[in-house]
């Protein structure tokens, strides 16, 4: 073991990504930045973060959001899977994203 | 009623630089059912007659948003004591503020938690002072407790809302920890807050009753990192230890003054929900003055704000921006002065003494318990 191991994901490219109740987006006027509430955290958003929750709609995968996200911003789709798959680990993690059940 | 210093200085007069607290905590009442003998609440409670109207915690959750509140913690004493909770979450939505709720559940009926529904909670945290009705009932001294809070939490996943347990732990109920844990899933809880007591206030009254040994605060370490890995992606454990079995202190508030504010139930304005144990210092009143006032130019936020009023060995320690000298309360009550560096930290000259009697405590036999209540009458 060399590099330190990456938590394995827990978000695989069909499932279908959410914000629960309890979890928003939102601006804070005073700090001119945009969070995500949920309970007892606010957590600052980068352009990114916020770009990809702003897409979560609890209707599309993460792979067909990643794909909007693609041709919208001209980026490579594969890239932005790849992130898309860290950051809603983390969320998942802490709970703030869930995932749709699997019919 | 003095008027302010012009400017932010520290309880030496170095200037400080307030920054923006992201956090309220909201004590709407100090009226509880429960007698928790570890209750965060201050020892010289505030009586119903003194309670602010919500008119008055509508301006103040307004001037907190201003100041760049984002979230307020609406807690007691039991919030569901007051009838006009309702009135008062929806006035904290209405002025922007993220609103959990902290409660004991009991007292609040189904009913009740609707209409809180409505005026828009959006988080619950329902207290748990043990597992089974024999071990929550006594620690709480409310018989039927345990039946009540059960029913809550049903209501609660019922409802919707999201739930986090906060289970204090101490001598008496560690063993117990992985059932709270196995409870909290159970009960679909996003999160369980797993606290040890804090030694302050009524906790500090029964030390001898509550403080964990040095073998349960290791296990309830392993009881915690298990279940984490166990758990990930399923329920979030965050774990206050026990800080007197350990080698640096807690970054209490993140930092004095740095991030929050608690209002007490007559409108009394603190840094922390324990600072009024520091008797020296003196406190602002959101009824007298706005918030944001208070917040930037006090003597008491800005007493301990920033590092230039840290003794050694904090001035010269380089984690003094990481955990700030630890608990300004934990060193009035250890050290007897609210500036020393928190004696819970190995580099305290007063640690081994600290500890020593931590052990000695942790080793009574003592098992009854102070309850918290209110005195009667005056």
């Amino acid at each position: 073991m060399n590099a330190p191991a990456r938590p394995a994901p827990l978000i695989a490219a069909g499932d279908i990504p959410f914000l629960p109740r309890g979890v928003r987006l939102e601006d804070d006027r005073v700090r001119g930045i945009r969070v995500l509430q949920a309970p007892e955290r606010a957590m600052q958003l980068d352009a990114i973060g916020d770009a990809i929750l702003s897409e979560l709609d609890g209707h599309r995968s993460m792979a067909a959001i990643a794909r909007d996200l693609a041709a919208r911003y001209n980026a490579p789709e594969q890239r932005i899977a790849g992130d898309m798959r860290d950051f809603l680990t983390g969320l998942i993690e802490r709970r703030m994203v869930f995932l749709r059940d699997r019919p | 009623m003095k008027d302010l210093p012009a400017e932010a200085r520290d309880l030496d007069g170095h200037p400080v630089t307030p920054g923006l607290p992201m956090a309220m905590l909201a004590e709407v009442t100090h009226r509880c059912p429960l007698a928790c003998p570890y209750c965060s609440n201050p020892v010289e409670l505030t009586r119903a007659a003194a309670e602010m109207p919500p008119e008055d915690w509508a301006r103040i959750f307004r001037e907190a948003a201003a100041l760049g509140v984002l979230q307020v913690h609406v807690s007691g004493g039991e919030p569901g004591a007051r009838r006009d909770l309702a009135q008062i979450v929806a006035s904290a939505r209405a002025a922007g503020l993220y609103v959990n709720l902290i409660t004991s559940g009991i007292g609040i009926t189904r009913a009740r938690l609707e209409e809180l529904d409505q005026a828009g909670v959006d988080h619950v945290q329902l207290s748990l002072q043990g597992i089974r009705p024999d071990m929550a009932d006594r620690i709480s001294g409310h018989p039927g407790s345990w039946g009540k809070k059960m029913a809550f939490a049903g209501w609660v996943a019922e409802i919707g809302f999201p739930l986090t347990i906060n289970a204090v732990v101490h001598r008496q109920n560690m063993e117990r920890l992985p059932d709270m844990i196995d409870l909290a899933e159970t009960l679909g809880a996003r999160r369980i807050e797993v606290a040890t007591v804090q030694f302050h206030g009524w906790a500090d009254l029964n030390r001898a009753a509550l403080m964990p040994t040095r073998e349960q605060a290791g296990f309830a370490r392993r009881v915690v990192n298990d279940a984490r890995i166990r758990l990930r992606g399923r329920m979030v454990i965050d774990y206050v230890p026990a800080d007197h079995h350990a080698i640096h202190p807690k970054a209490c508030m993140g930092g004095w003054g740095s991030t929050g504010l608690n209002v007490a139930p007559d409108g009394t304005v603190l840094p922390c929900h324990a600072a009024a144990s520091i008797p020296w210092m003196r406190f602002e009143n959101a009824r007298e003055r706005s918030l944001g006032d208070i917040w930037r130019l006090s003597n008491s936020f800005n007493a301990f704000r920033g590092t230039a009023w840290m003794p050694e060995p904090c001035r010269s320690c380089e984690r003094k921006t990481v955990d700030f000298g630890g608990c300004r309360c934990q060193a009035m009550a250890l050290a007897g002065d609210a500036r020393a560096t928190d004696p819970v930290c190995s580099r305290s000259p007063l640690h081994a003494q600290v500890v020593a009697r931590a052990e000695e405590d942790a080793a009574a036999v003592e098992t009854g318990f102070t309850y918290r209540r209110m005195k009667k009458g005056g």
